[in-house]
């Protein structure tokens, strides 16, 4: 039984059927990632883990409890954060200040009419939002507006947002879309360190296959909305159906 | 002090000292010089400075901080008057009543505009609001006449009951504002020479609330509420999947906001106790817009001096007519006299909303943030100039 359980979950807009009979059960602790080529339903089903689609039939359970017909904010309360393919951070407020909204929201919940203590007098998170800026190795941007900083950078900083929240599942979308190869180095190592050091699952969807390859410890492979094969890595790359649905024009 | 860091207790003191010394500072000349019409340091006049700079402090608060541009705040001002002339009618003409009274509608009407409009977002947020403040301003016009009086507008009359007070005085006139028996009408005339300074009880009420309210405003950006307002203008999506609802911090701030408006009209109400509907008109909503932006959206002090340009520019402008040109031209020739005479005409008198539209739009252009970033780039340039003094006068400073 896995921390994230997809059972029998299809979609369809109009005429296409997006998704459909996706099962698919996330380990505990594990990296996950979900590939397969374009029009693979990936984003569908990633929007439909977190509450921004509510799928057609079938069942979402994290951690035994159904996600299905919560808002966003509820999913992400009961443990599940996700980073986006472009990153979204609140680039009109500091670098500090965008870590600590979500030490907020994780201390004071969805909503709190906090109107009259001054953000500067609050201790516990300042220092918890320093933290983790000094672990993603930015602290020395702290005073920064957020949206003027490099692509890399707003990635790192929100995946630091999200991690601040203690989530048990991380979900992230293409992470590295569109990054230069250092800095796609560079975030996976990040991630590296992160499922080393801490006790998070993480899920990954992802085009790049080195991405993939050098994270993973389970992959699902998604061909027209439904899963091809779920297998560990070395596994996959050896795998004919893989082959021939995505591996085998590009390899 | 007071919970607030340096900068912004000294912005606090700063606006202490000009609301307190209003009087003195807006009548910079003496009565019978040529430039008295200039003066602005007249109750009536000041009173609206302060009530104007409550409502767009309140209105700043919503569109500064969360983005929701509201095109109905005028309702909420108009709801307030009639609640504070309604409480002058039937229970005394104590103005904390009715000033509390005219507060808790408007937060009560903001809540229930703010819960049905809040479900969209920009232009359609917008129109929204302005379609409820017409739908106001029509009912007050119309429908509800029996509680506004129509077209009239709400008035005080010598029957109403006013069961803590009286229902007229001795000498059978209606009695007037008052809080605790000192009447918000009476002034206090100082005369200095050639000066005469007017200290208003009216005015110093409103001043002091203008500084409580001004207070609160800074509270409300510095608080982790005013940060997730912020948060909610700079992005919604990121907010959701960060865990937060953003429905009821955009509906809090909607609701303060109308408060703020609410205690506005109240507070009119209190200095001239009559009410009508155009007060809820969409040109009054505009209004506050207007002086939002000009003075600067999203900064502390920005609403209050666009409130006070505004006011000014409306007041005063528009009392310049062709005699007064006249008068000020009179040393050139004739001719040229009446075609100078002929060019200004149209900016004033009544058409001063013709210079206030050109200002406005030098302003958005040349300024985006309004007059507070005019006046942060003078700062800005006096810094470089004195940098540069200090450079040249032979001390090194390392390039930042």
């Amino acid at each position: 039984m896995g921390i994230l359980e997809v059972k029998n979950v299809g979609k369809r807009f109009g005429g296409l059927q997006a998704l459909s009979e996706v099962n698919l059960s996330v380990k505990e602790n594990s990296v996950h990632a979900i590939i397969g080529p374009n029009g693979a339903g990936k984003s569908t089903l990633l929007n439909c883990l977190v509450g921004k689609l509510i799928p057609d039939t079938g069942s979402v359970m994290f951690d035994g409890k159904s996600v299905l017909g919560r808002a966003p904010y509820e999913i992400n309360q009961m443990g599940i954060s996700r980073v986006f393919q472009t990153p979204e951070i609140f680039g009109d407020l500091t670098v500090l200040e965008n870590m600590m909204i979500p030490c907020f929201a994780k201390r004071d919940g969805a909503f709190e009419l906090n109107a009259l203590s001054a953000v500067l007098k609050q201790k516990d998170i300042l220092q918890k939002a320093e933290h983790m800026l000094e672990e993603m190795n930015m602290a020395d941007k702290r005073h920064m507006h957020a949206a003027a900083m490099s692509r890399g950078d707003k990635r790192r900083l929100e995946i630091g947002m999200c991690l601040s929240q203690e989530p048990r599942l991380l979900l992230l979308d293409e992470p590295t879309a569109g990054m230069a190869r250092a800095d796609t180095n560079n975030t996976i190592d990040l991630l590296k360190q992160i499922s080393d050091e801490r006790d998070i699952t993480i899920a990954i969807i992802e085009h790049d296959m080195h991405v993939v390859f050098s994270l993973a410890n389970r992959i699902t492979v998604l061909a027209q909305g439904t899963p091809l094969v779920e297998d560990d890595p070395q596994n996959i790359r050896g795998n004919p159906k893989v082959r021939e649905a995505y591996l085998g024009e590009s390899a | 002090m007071f919970g607030l860091d340096k900068k912004d207790t000294s912005m606090l003191i700063i606006v202490a000292c000009l609301t307190l010394f209003a009087p003195f500072i807006l009548n910079p000349f003496p009565t019978d010089s040529a430039m008295a019409q200039f003066n602005a340091g007249y109750p009536d006049l000041m009173q609206r400075f302060v009530i104007f700079g409550i409502f767009a402090i309140g209105f700043n608060i919503l569109f500064g901080l969360t983005g929701y541009l509201s095109f109905g705040h005028a309702a909420f001002l108009g709801a307030g008057s009639y609640s504070a002339v309604w409480m002058f009618k039937l229970v005394g003409m104590n103005v904390i009543p009715a000033i509390l009274l005219s507060v808790i509608v408007a937060g009560l009407f903001a809540l229930l505009i703010g819960f049905v409009s809040l479900r969209r977002s920009g232009i359609y947020f917008s129109i929204l609001t302005l379609a409820f403040a017409q739908m106001s301003f029509n009912l007050a016009y119309s429908v509800l006449t029996p509680i506004t009086n129509g077209e009239t507008g709400l008035q005080l009359t010598l029957d109403d009951p006013r069961i803590l007070g009286v229902s007229a005085t001795a000498d059978g006139s209606i009695p007037v504002t008052s809080l605790f028996g000192l009447e918000m009408r009476s002034t206090f005339e100082m005369a200095i020479g050639p000066w005469a300074f007017q200290f208003n009880v009216g005015y110093y009420l409103c001043a002091l609330i203008l500084l409580a309210a001004f207070y609160l405003s800074i509270r409300i950006f510095r608080s982790p509420f005013g940060m997730m307002l912020r948060a909610v203008k700079s992005n919604q999506q990121r907010m959701n999947y960060t865990g937060l609802n953003t429905r009821p911090y955009t509906l809090a701030a909607f609701v303060i906001s109308g408060m703020y408006a609410g205690l506005a009209g109240g507070l009119m109400a209190s200095m001239d106790p009559l009410a009508g509907a155009e007060r809820m008109q969409w040109t009054a909503s505009g209004e506050v817009v207007l002086m939002t932006i000009l003075g600067g959206a999203g900064t502390l002090i920005g609403p209050v001096l666009g409130a006070g340009f505004i006011k000014y520019f409306e007041n005063i402008f528009s009392k310049i007519n062709d005699n007064v040109l006249h008068s000020w031209f009179s040393f050139m020739p004739d001719g040229m006299e009446d075609a100078l005479v002929f060019i200004v005409h149209p900016f004033i008198g009544k058409g001063w909303h013709l210079t206030l539209g050109i200002l406005f739009m030098l302003v958005v252009i040349f300024l985006p943030g309004g007059l507070v970033e005019g006046g942060q780039r003078i700062k800005g340039w006096l810094s470089r100039r004195k940098a540069k003094d200090s450079n040249t006068s032979g001390e090194t400073n390392p390039a930042e």
